[in-house]
């Protein structure tokens, strides 16, 4: 057999692309992370990772859940349950599962919410969700509006596979970036003047990387654009069990309720259980919608990204446990308000303001002051030294899109409060430093 | 009913969800060739449901509103007559039983045996409470995170996951073969099942509009998997049954030669090996012409080996690694698996697909894709644990292919007694039956009405040949390892029941025409079943006839 020509057979364009996205800053950190860890024993001098959004605050109310119910995570003492289990692939889901969700994402909002099981699509993770909805909602080279600053992992979540694009709509630190009707606006009419077909607008409430809920005001401005403009919104409401106080999330689910479910063919929301119940690596994500059509769609297509039959038993198990998943959802709340004020007070003694927040897993951070220049290249050259000499890994602003430099997404529940000390110690540290260096 | 709009395409096709009617199918997609149902990406232009008096309306994108999804097929058609009436030993004893579903339900006792012994791999005690203390800080000697270090989830507890299931599937492929290839843990990548595991290999070989080959008959949720979100185009390579639809080389050139003709960019040949639907593994001597073909035509080659471990009978297995070991010439760069658990172990709820290459890019393109459908940590841990216990798995492999090899010989005998012949084969959940006897004409439709009839009246759910993409009619797929013993008697009862009804019929036919002589009168001496063995003259189209000759 002769070898063929030297060339090497092409792969696809997706393949040889880099809208995957991971040349972004926002993943070089985490490699500078991956070769230097963190260890308070075996290796206090390595960077600390503050770039991972991840609830590990309350995870010992998961151990103890399991002490007390051995069962939910086996099939039973007799292992009955196991084989049927084990063939379970259909894509409409466990029932029981589904119904659980349900419960779940209505006890998150206090019952100011309905969720019907039966409009619940269940995917491999929340990064699946959204991929899943771009593909249901758009068609390549088509685009959806999104909030900046938003989380870099939309830029491959949402247009690396579907060849959709993401416009921003720009959002200022003059009104806490929030979303206002012009710069939804001006998003819209910039793509006209592109010639891209806007298909919808996607909103994380709470924000990520802001870390505040989006109020009920700006929700139904929003939606009275998307319908206006006659597209699609989805909410992606991945954080919603972790707002501080639970009175101060309005879901679009409470708005489309208060309207009747008139028009509400075009809202989607996104949940999942990665962060709420820190629970990243079971692969829990869930599409809820008001569109039967999206409905029917997405379960066909969520056959490429099914959730395991073995953990939707487990979890279906814990759910229905309300009396865990209460007392769960409150102390959630309550630790991570902790970690908040806790992570706040000590960048404020460092001088660093923060935006206020009141949800999510992380803040955000104004560095602008420190910058040598007000630019996306000041601020990366900002974020090098923090990486490199303050051995933090934090997500530079520009890699959320954000307009304006200087901010960067720093995450406090990932980690030890004991770690959260110390990475504070260095913040404060680095920046005396940089203050002492700017006076010179 | 339906709406049509001003701007529907002449050419176009229905986007609702619902149940199609099959004249209503066939009115939009019936062509000379009447393949069963066609996807054509140029076709799905623009659409709405509704005219202009719905201002309001959403549409939707052209992938979620065409016929991608795959569910149209005939192959899923059965499988709603079997939902509505369920065959059940006790309760539904006349219902519908599902031989088109190709499951592997004969050795899920083995894995819960092993799961009962081990508990700390799902954290089930049997025992009560007291012990999980104990077992949930149990850290074996794989090394293994406990549960509870899972549970918690930290990237780093992922990762050293990850290393180890990682390593355990390597080496449980490698058993598979007999250890004749090697796998390194570093090329797997895992997925969200074997389905998710093609369509991120299509995404990363091919681009929309351009082709991948593939041999006929072939399953048919991989013109889902391969093409639906992927844009990218599945060409048949015929095969017939004449030398038992094995791949020539003549077959592949001619199918390159029509892509090259019509101006489509052929990025590669995807395989199954063992084939589903036939139930055989591919010989030395045809991979070694695929393996070359590719090389010279510079482009990929994907093999589905997802039925590797249900090899059961001779000839032994061999895969694709096993060719390209003892190749120098073959550039490794074009080589790809697609694996799974699904079929060997028998555990398809727990979604755990594989890709498997040879080409780094590849590797590193799929395992960027696979965020977006991991495997459960939960599972991971489950599967590190049992498929690292070598002893368990080499036994399990053992017995699973025993009993496979036992059911399929149970089931093509019963079938062999009323003179249905099945095509030989030593792998798959599934027999490759001819029913081409049984047709009134050599036609697609024929065979459809056939089919019909089966599941209607016989009550059985089997999978008809031109789902799969045959180029000859009269095929079917049966599934044989997805049921118990008892059920498995009373498909054979019900099949007999038809066949003899069959021959009664087409022997009352034949009674209206003129007698031929050169019809054989005698009855083969094999068949010494006195229920068989009926004075009346058989057709000549009689399964009787043709088993004997």
């Amino acid at each position: 057999m002769v070898k063929g020509a030297e060339s090497c057979v092409p792969l696809s364009e997706v393949a040889t692309s880099n809208t995957h996205g991971e040349d972004s800053p926002y993943f070089a950190g985490w490699k500078a992370y991956d070769e230097d860890p963190y260890d308070a024993a075996s290796n206090p001098a390595g960077v600390i990772q503050m770039g991972l959004a991840e609830n590990q605050v309350s995870f010992d109310l998961l151990e103890k859940y399991l002490d007390q119910h051995p069962e939910a995570s086996g099939w039973g003492c007799g292992i009955s349950g196991f084989r049927e289990n084990a063939l379970f692939q259909d894509y409409h889901g466990l029932q029981a599962f589904r119904q659980e969700m349900a419960t779940f994402m209505e006890q998150i909002r206090e019952g100011r919410a309905k969720f019907d099981p039966e409009r619940i699509v269940l995917t491999a993770g929340a990064t699946a969700a959204n991929e899943l909805l771009t593909f249901i909602l758009a068609d390549p080279g088509d685009c959806l509006l999104i909030p900046t600053p938003y989380y870099p992992g939309f830029d491959r979540d949402l247009r690396w596979r579907t060849g959709v694009r993401i416009i921003p709509v720009h959002c200022s630190s003059s009104n806490g970036f929030q979303v206002t009707l012009q710069a939804l606006e001006d998003a819209y009419v910039k793509a006209e003047g592109m010639k891209i077909r806007v298909r919808g607008l996607l909103l994380t409430n709470p924000s990520n990387p802001l870390g505040t809920a989006t109020t009920g005001h700006v929700l139904e401005e929003v939606l009275d654009f998307v319908t206006q403009k006659d597209i699609h919104l989805i909410s992606d409401e991945i954080y919603s069990g972790s707002v501080f106080s639970s009175d101060e999330f309005v879901s679009v689910a409470e708005i489309v309720e208060a309207r009747g479910y008139k028009d509400c063919d075009r809202v989607h929301i996104v949940y999942s259980l990665s962060k709420d119940l820190g629970l990243p690596g079971f692969r829990v994500g869930a599409i809820y919608s008001y569109n039967d059509r999206v409905v029917t769609a997405a379960r066909r297509m969520s056959s490429f990204t099914l959730v395991s039959s073995q953990t939707q038993r487990m979890l279906a198990s814990m759910l229905a446990d309300r009396e865990f998943t209460e007392t769960y959802l409150k102390t959630n709340r309550e630790r991570l308000k902790k970690r908040h004020d806790f992570i706040t007070e000590g960048l404020k003694n460092a001088g660093i303001e923060c935006l206020p927040g009141n949800a999510g897993l992380f803040c955000w951070m104004n560095l602008a002051p420190l910058l040598e220049e007000p630019t996306k290249e000041g601020e990366l050259r900002l974020w090098s030294l923090i990486v490199h000499e303050a051995k933090l890994n934090i997500s530079p602003g520009s890699s959320c899109h954000c307009s304006e430099a200087g901010w960067f997404r720093v995450c406090f529940a990932n980690m030890s409060q004991q770690t959260l000390e110390v990475a504070l110690r260095r913040i404060k540290d680095f920046t005396e430093n940089m203050k002492a260096k700017q006076e010179k | 009913m339906f709406e049509w709009s001003r701007d529907w395409p002449i050419n176009g096709h229905r986007s609702e969800s619902t149940l199609p009617n099959c004249s209503f199918y066939f009115f939009f997609f019936f062509s000379a060739r009447c393949s069963l149902f066609r996807y054509v990406p140029e076709m799905t232009g623009h659409m709405r449901i509704y005219g202009g008096e719905h201002p309001n309306q959403q549409i939707l994108s052209r992938i979620a509103t065409n016929d991608g999804h795959g569910e149209n097929s005939s192959y899923f058609d059965g499988w709603k007559a079997y939902e509505n009436d369920p065959f059940h030993l006790t309760g539904n004893p006349k219902g519908v039983i599902q031989m088109g579903l190709a499951e592997n339900q004969l050795s899920l006792d083995l894995i819960q045996d092993w799961l009962k012994k081990n508990p700390q791999a799902s954290i089930c005690t049997g025992e009560g409470v007291s012990e999980f203390e104990a077992i949930a800080n149990f850290q074996d000697y794989h090394g293994l995170p406990t549960f509870r270090k899972v549970l918690i989830s930290t990237r780093n507890a992922e990762l050293q996951l990850l290393v180890l299931t990682v390593q355990a599937i390597a080496q449980f492929m490698e058993k598979v073969r007999g250890g004749r290839a090697r796998f390194d843990p570093d090329r797997i990548v895992m997925s969200g099942g074997a389905t998710g595991a093609q369509e991120t290999i299509a995404f990363c070989l091919a681009d929309p509009g351009e082709a991948f080959l593939i041999p006929t008959p072939y399953y048919p949720g991989f013109d889902r998997d391969f093409r639906w979100r992927t844009g990218v185009q599945l060409l048949p390579i015929h095969c017939h049954s004449s030398n038992k639809f094995k791949i020539t080389q003549a077959a592949l050139e001619t199918a390159y030669r029509k892509a090259r003709n019509s101006h489509v960019r052929v990025k590669g040949i995807l395989v199954t090996n063992p084939s589903n639907p036939l139930g055989t593994t591919m010989d030395r001597e045809t991979l070694r012409t695929l393996v070359s073909f590719v090389n010279e035509k510079r482009m990929h080659l994907v093999c589905d080996e997802i039925f590797s471990g249900t090899v059961f009978d001779k000839p032994r297995y061999v895969s694709v690694s096993e060719v390209i070991e003892d190749d120098p010439y073959c550039d490794r760069d074009l080589i790809h698996i697609a694996y799974s658990l699904s079929k060997d172990l028998g555990v398809p709820g727990f979604r755990v697909g594989v890709i498997y290459s040879y080409n780094d890019a590849v590797v590193s393109c799929a395992r960027k894709m696979s965020s977006f459908g991991l495997v459960s940590t939960q599972t991971q841990h489950l599967l590190a644990s049992m498929l690292g216990d070598e002893e368990f798995t080499t036994s399990f492999l053992a017995t699973s292919r025993t009993r496979l090899c036992r059911r399929r010989r149970v089931f093509t005998e019963g079938l062999k007694r009323v003179g249905i012949h099945c095509l030989d084969g030593n792998a798959g959940l599934f027999c490759w039956m001819d029913l081409r006897p049984l047709l009134k004409e050599a036609t697609v439709e024929a065979e459809l009405r056939l089919w019909r009839v089966i599941i209607n009246d016989v009550k059985l759910n089997i999978s008809p040949g031109s789902s799969f993409h045959c180029s000859e009619p009269g095929w079917f797929r049966v599934c044989f390892a997805n049921m118990d013993d008892t059920a498995m008697q009373i498909a054979l009862s019900r099949i007999k029941k038809f066949v003899y009804r069959e021959n009664d019929a087409a022997v009352q036919a034949k009674n209206k025409r003129r007698w031929d002589d050169a019809l054989r009168l005698s009855l083969p001496r094999r068949f010494e079943d006195p229920t068989i063995m009926t004075p009346h003259l058989m057709s000549p189209h009689s399964p009787l006839v043709q088993a004997a000759t």
